[in-house]
């Protein structure tokens, strides 16, 4: 399976991707909307972990650009605004399949990812 | 006294500045109270000033009036009666000359006619131009006495008749005399004498009617009473009061008698006789029934005044009570959004620093799972327990600076008004949450107690946290260290939940009880309190429909209670302040 870590932090995102490696799963990773809908088309990926304050191209508007092109891709949402509250009702209308507020726990990320996939 | 004093009486907003402070409310209702009474009072009292004494003068004017006409009417009788008599006589020495008259029996026939006509002639006598009496018919002997030297005598030939002062007669009644003088063609004269007694005289005096304990007598020229008086005397005795001057015609005048009593006099000195007819009234007795009316005016006039007076202070109180209400809404709505303002700002803040604390935090997050991950899945790192436990240790403060900044977020997206279900428990743990540091350094037990079965709310969150932020801290502050914080939690009635804030800190005064709510009221000043908490929670408490009391004993601690009602009914013209 193929995941591509979107966020604007590039030490966060290379990290995450190490980290996940470690737990058998490879990552990509993409610091800005513009380099992640590139790499889209360069590989196909099943899920998308998009953090939604990104500048320039935000995380719901990459996530619309993104389904529109791939529409059996998945979406996670990741934050570090707001209550996980508002977070869970924006995400689910934005149409995301899970959403995680920073900062994020790798295990229960590894799980979410898991869980996509075999649905 | 306490309680009738209106609230804005004592009223003294300091902390309001001097564009909020628009009214001096006391100045404002001693000016209107002012104001009004004098205009309805000044008119009032001058109209009933000036008709009292017009009213009085009348009626004095009215006595003085009555008094005259009825010594006018009493003069002309009496005038009468001496003319009649003379006239009588007048007739009897022109209808038979001296000769005639000379003879005894004839004089006795003569009055013996004139007491059958007139009445009241006791005797008569013949008296010649020498003075010596020639003839007499009567009880007294006389005939043969010479009157030439007596002053009747001498007035009766130079002015052709007298009449005399009343005296007493042989059976000690009073009497008077009349005498007429006959002149004859050749020079010579006669006159003619009469005794009468003073019977129908009297009688015309007494018969008058008079109010005010009214005395009708005559008095002769040196003030000797010649009529009996009801209450000046005998007959012939001095009169109390002063002879009255002569005047010809009627004269009333006020006099006050030796005791001081006001009088009214009316007097006609009657011509040709010695006589003054005198009339003598008590003026308090005259003015009797207009005392009445005047203690019936005065009263009708004080009842006036109190009433309006009444009216005046209960207008101008209800008036200054409803602008003071509205003044102090006003700056209470001020506050109010200068502290929405505040807390939006703060909001703000703390959501920009949460923001930015989170991205390194998370940075940190992953760089030290990532170091444990290749102690965990490198072979080269394993069993190095000493650097793992290093890392975890990070990982925990991670996840407690996470927790800060959510909670930092949660709270300050609440700085607006939305309402959603809420379970209290869970919301009052949350604040407490906050206080769980201070709680722990300052060794205060904080239990929180809640009854089973108590129903989610609808209300707005971030002004319930606000309420129990406020109680919460304020219950901290009258602490001392190592005191108790009571929670409970209870369903009041099927609409209504109540919770109760309980300390054991140094509690509230009672003369500070009363404005506890007030904005800018506070005790702890010294020490940076802003006095806006307990006022704003409580002006957050009555905006969701609540409402909260207060019950303390000084040096016992204070119990706040709230009660808030399970459905919030949104308000119109809530200040929203949205923020994101």
């Amino acid at each position: 399976m193929r995941i591509l870590l979107i966020d604007d932090e590039e030490e966060l995102v290379s990290t995450l991707a190490e980290r996940l490696s470690y737990r058998g799963i490879d990552a990509d990773w993409a610091t800005s909307g513009k380099e992640a809908l590139e790499k889209v088309t360069e590989t196909s990926y099943d899920i998308a972990v998009v953090d939604i304050k990104m500048p320039k191209i935000g995380g719901i508007e990459l996530k619309r650009m993104m389904a529109e092109k791939y529409p059996g891709m998945k979406f996670i949402f990741m934050t570090g605004h707001g209550s996980e509250e508002d977070f869970r009702t924006g995400s689910e209308e934005a149409g995301a399949e899970y959403y995680l507020v920073k900062p994020v726990d790798i295990e229960e990320l590894t799980r979410k990812l898991k869980e996509v996939l075999e649905k | 006294m306490k309680k009738l004093k209106p609230i804005f009486w004592d009223y003294q907003d300091v902390a309001a500045r001097s564009h909020e402070r628009l009214f001096n409310f006391r100045r404002m209702w001693k000016l209107t109270v002012f104001l009004t009474a004098g205009v309805a009072l000044i008119p009032l009292i001058s109209l009933a000033i000036v008709d009292y004494h017009v009213t009085q003068r009348s009626i004095e004017s009215e006595n003085l009036l009555r008094t005259a006409r009825l010594v006018s009417n009493t003069r002309r009788s009496l005038f009468f009666f001496f003319a009649e008599r003379r006239a009588a006589l007048d007739f009897v020495v022109r209808q038979n000359n001296f000769v005639d008259l000379n003879i005894p029996g004839a004089l006795g026939q003569v009055l013996k006619n004139l007491k059958n006509s007139f009445g009241g002639f006791t005797d008569l006598g013949l008296i010649d131009p020498l003075g010596n009496q020639r003839n007499y018919v009567g009880p007294y002997k006389l005939l043969g006495k010479n009157y030439s030297e007596q002053d009747w005598y001498r007035e009766v030939c130079e002015r052709g008749i007298y009449v005399s002062d009343v005296f007493m007669g042989f059976r000690q009644v009073p009497h008077i005399v009349i005498a007429v003088k006959r002149s004859l063609p050749n020079g010579s004269f006669y006159v003619l004498r009469a005794t009468l007694d003073t019977k129908r005289f009297d009688g015309l005096l007494s018969g008058l009617e008079m109010a005010g304990q009214g005395d009708a007598f005559i008095i002769n020229r040196k003030g000797i009473l010649q009529t009996p008086s009801l209450y000046h005397g005998r007959v012939l005795q001095k009169l109390s009061l002063p002879v009255p001057e002569y005047a010809p015609k009627t004269r009333v005048f006020e006099e006050k008698d030796a005791n001081g009593i006001p009088l009214i006099i009316g007097y006609r000195y009657i011509s040709a006789t010695p006589f003054i007819l005198t009339v003598v009234k008590h003026k308090r007795g005259l003015m009797q029934s207009w005392y009445e009316t005047r203690i019936e005016l005065l009263f009708f006039l004080c009842i006036s005044m109190i009433v309006i007076l009444g009216v005046v202070i209960w207008m101008a109180t209800y008036l200054v009570k409803k602008i003071f209400l509205a003044d102090q809404n006003r700056i209470a709505t001020l506050h109010q959004v200068e502290y929405n303002n505040k807390m939006a700002s703060i909001g703000r803040l703390a959501a920009g620093v949460a923001h930015e604390v989170n991205n390194p935090l998370a940075i940190i997050n992953e760089k030290a799972g990532l170091i444990k991950d290749l102690f965990t899945f490198k072979k080269a790192y394993e069993g190095d327990k000493k650097l793992l436990d290093l890392v975890d240790s990070i990982l925990a403060s991670v996840i407690r600076a996470g927790t800060i900044t959510k909670r930092l977020l949660s709270f300050s997206r609440h700085t607006e008004i939305s309402i959603q279900l809420i379970d209290l428990k869970d919301l009052v743990e949350e604040v407490l949450n906050f206080f769980e540091k201070e709680a722990e350094y300052r060794s205060i037990q904080i239990s929180l107690e809640a009854e089973e079965n108590i129903p989610k709310i609808k209300s707005d969150r971030g002004k319930l946290q606000e309420i129990f932020l406020n109680l919460t801290n304020n219950a901290c502050s009258a602490m001392e260290d190592g005191g108790h914080l009571d929670i409970r939690i209870m369903p009041k009635d099927m609409k209504n939940i109540q919770v109760t804030v309980t300390d054991d800190g140094c509690g509230i005064p009672k003369e500070d009880m009363v404005r506890i709510f007030e904005p800018f009221f506070s005790t702890r000043t010294k020490q940076g309190g802003t006095g806006l908490g307990l006022s704003l929670t409580a002006n957050f408490v009555r905006e969701m429909g609540g409402e909260i009391t207060v019950d303390s004993e000084p040096g016992k601690g204070a119990t706040f209670t709230v009660t808030l009602p399970v459905n919030m009914e949104r308000k119109e013209g809530n200040t929203a302040c949205e923020y994101s």
